[in-house]
């Protein structure tokens, strides 16, 4: 569906320099050797920190950015080239931008979205009943968009998105400012139709319960480089995710010695453990227990969360080689 | 069909969802219609017949050009110039439709709402105070044709003052000069006909006279038979040169496209 051989934009930031008149010229590299193939079906997250280059892959990924090098084909087609007849194709939303036309009711922005996809009326009835039941559109189909909360806009921009019932959807942070009910509707609603219409998704997010929730293939990139690529247990296992025991003695001690357990933290009574790759923690929690007494016990996986930050400030060398 | 009639169609619904701001407008527009009608007669008091029209076209003038602001955006300035400055102007680049032929239908819904909402007040004011002088059928017809080319060469001028965007970043400084330009040049400040002989000339040869004086004049009975088609066939052309030259620029301001923001 997607392929993206190494490619890069180079942006021209042009600067006044001094109190000289001439302006200076400084190539940024937003997007700098990015290669990936998304297959038909896939739900792939797209991650990384601000100003990573995720936009800007999107952009080139919709033909509205031409690649300053490299080879982008979506749905086999030259996006920057075969940009209106691959339009008709795929649908794309972004979350800080609206499709829908503000002074109208979003009934009309429908409307007017179904003329400009050339949706068959017939068909076009059938999917905005379906659309209006999923995302719950009933209550303010008549409203102007301009008057539309954040969530129902949001929604009102997945409809107009998916009225032509396109190949892929690319999502820009679509649940960017959402409650977390109307996160749970968009989420609820993009897996059915990942699973049920074989959609393939593409999705860009700063909401890691987005990607927990909905991706079975996570990519990152940093500052335009590709820096990980694959599902969510080997992002665990690349950031060198690991599950901690904390448990609580009835007496300070000092640090308990078990077998390729670290001890990590003590405080008083309670240790931290860091279990090692695959340890049997019913096995450790048994081996500690006989040795002894514990009042109580918590497992703590790391939360994506953390992972992503210490993928993000680079603390953690990815040891994963980067598939495609 | 295709989207295009809709996207007019439904422009002219976006652009009447506020008639209490058109009222104001049309307030305004007929308020200073009587003022120029009022500057105006004083200079036909003073030099009778000038430029072959007599002081009721003078008036006419007046009321008709303050009609034809709105219809004509004789100040400038196109939705599209923000949407580049925001960024937004990547939605429209997604969506399956040529921008130009977009904004085009976009523009001539607005036009036919405006000529509605903020055309006829002035006018109507014009009459009830003054003498105006009204066309008969035939001219009403070829008015008509010469107000949508109007229209046309509005927007071919206005789409490429926006295209200039994709390179500035800000349209104030182009904004700013097409602003002296259009007002100038158009007959909107003074009819051309008082102008004097060369800078008349001139003033006529280019494109802002067809925004206004071309309408104007075949209004007030000024153009007909061969002048009337010459008149036509000026704006016509002028609107087809701009609109090809502002199509090639689409492709190459797309090419370089940077739509900004993230
Ligand atoms: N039109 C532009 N002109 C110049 N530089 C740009 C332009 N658009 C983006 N950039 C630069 O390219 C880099 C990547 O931007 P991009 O918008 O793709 O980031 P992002 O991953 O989407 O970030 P965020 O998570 O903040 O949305 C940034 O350094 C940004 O400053
Ligand atoms: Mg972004």
């Amino acid at each position: 569906m997607i392929e993206m051989t190494d490619v890069t934009k180079t942006f021209v930031l042009r600067r006044r320099n001094g109190r000289r008149l001439r302006r200076e010229r400084t190539p940024v590299r937003a997007v700098d050797g990015v290669t990936f193939t998304v297959e038909r079906g896939e739900f792939l997250g797209y991650l990384g920190p601000n100003g990573a280059g995720k936009s800007t892959t999107i952009k080139m990924l919709t033909g509205i950015l031409t690649p300053t090098s490299g080879r982008v084909r979506v749905a086999g087609l030259d996006p920057s080239r075969a940009r209106t007849a691959l339009a008709r194709r795929i649908g794309v939303v972004f979350g800080q931008r609206t499709t829908l036309w503000w002074d109208l009711p979003l009934r009309d922005s429908l409307t007017l979205v179904r003329r400009l996809y050339r949706v068959e009326e017939r068909a076009y009835r059938t999917r905005l009943a379906e659309l209006t039941a999923l995302l719950e559109l009933e209550p303010f189909l008549a409203t102007p968009v301009r008057q539309l909360s954040l969530g129902q806009r949001m929604r009102g921009d997945l409809a107009a998105a998916l009225l032509h019932d396109p190949e892929l959807l690319v999502l820009d942070e679509p649940t960017i400012g959402l409650d977390v009910v109307s996160k749970a509707t968009v989420r609820g609603f993009l897996a059915r139709l990942n699973a049920e219409r074989g959609t393939t998704i593409l999705l860009t997010t700063h909401d890691l319960g987005d990607i927990e929730r909905l991706c079975r293939r996570v990519m990152i990139i940093d500052r335009g480089r590709p820096a990980f690529d694959g599902d969510l247990a080997a992002l665990r296992r690349a950031a060198g995710a690991d599950r901690q025991l904390i448990v609580e003695l009835a007496a300070p001690s000092p640090p308990v010695e078990l077998d390729g357990v670290e001890v990590t933290l003590v405080e008083g009574p309670r240790q931290t453990l860091r279990l090692p790759d695959g340890a049997n923690a019913a096995s450790v929690v048994a081996a500690l227990a006989a040795r002894h007494e514990v009042r109580d016990i918590a497992l703590r996986e790391t939360g994506i969360e953390d992972i992503v930050a210490r993928l993000y400030r680079g603390d953690q060398e990815i040891s994963t080689p980067v598939t495609s | 069909m295709g989207v295009i009639p809709w996207a007019s169609w439904y422009a002219l619904r976006r652009y009447s969802a506020y008639p209490l701001g058109s009222m104001a407008e049309a307030v305004t527009n007929s308020f200073f219609g009587v003022v120029r009608a009022a500057i105006l007669l004083a200079l036909w008091h003073a030099r009778p017949g000038l430029g072959g029209y007599d002081a009721t076209d003078a008036v006419t003038f007046s009321f008709l050009t303050q009609s034809l602001i709105g219809p004509v955006q004789i100040f400038g300035g196109m939705e599209l110039a923000q949407r580049i400055r925001s960024g937004d102007v990547a939605i429209d680049l997604h969506r399956p439709v040529d921008l130009q032929a977009w904004w085009l239908a976009d523009d001539v819904g607005r036009a036919m709402s405006t000529l509605v909402l903020r055309g006829l007040p002035p006018m109507v004011v014009g009459a009830l105070l003054f003498t105006v002088r009204l066309p008969d059928p035939g001219e009403a017809a070829a008015f008509a044709v010469s107000v949508g080319l109007a229209v046309l060469l509005s927007f071919a001028l206005r789409y490429l003052v926006t295209l200039a965007m994709f390179w500035l970043h800000d349209e104030r400084g182009v904004q700013a000069v097409t602003l002296v330009l259009s007002l100038f040049f158009s007959g909107m400040i003074i009819p051309l006909v008082a102008f004097p002989e060369t800078l008349g000339d001139v003033a006529r040869a280019l494109p802002w006279s067809g925004l206004i004086q071309v309408p104007a004049d075949v209004f007030l009975g000024h153009r007909t038979g061969g002048a009337l088609l010459s008149g036509l066939a000026f704006q016509a052309a002028w609107a087809a040169g701009l609109l090809v030259a502002g199509r090639l620029l689409t492709r190459a301001a797309t090419r370089r496209l940077e739509a900004q923001g993230g």
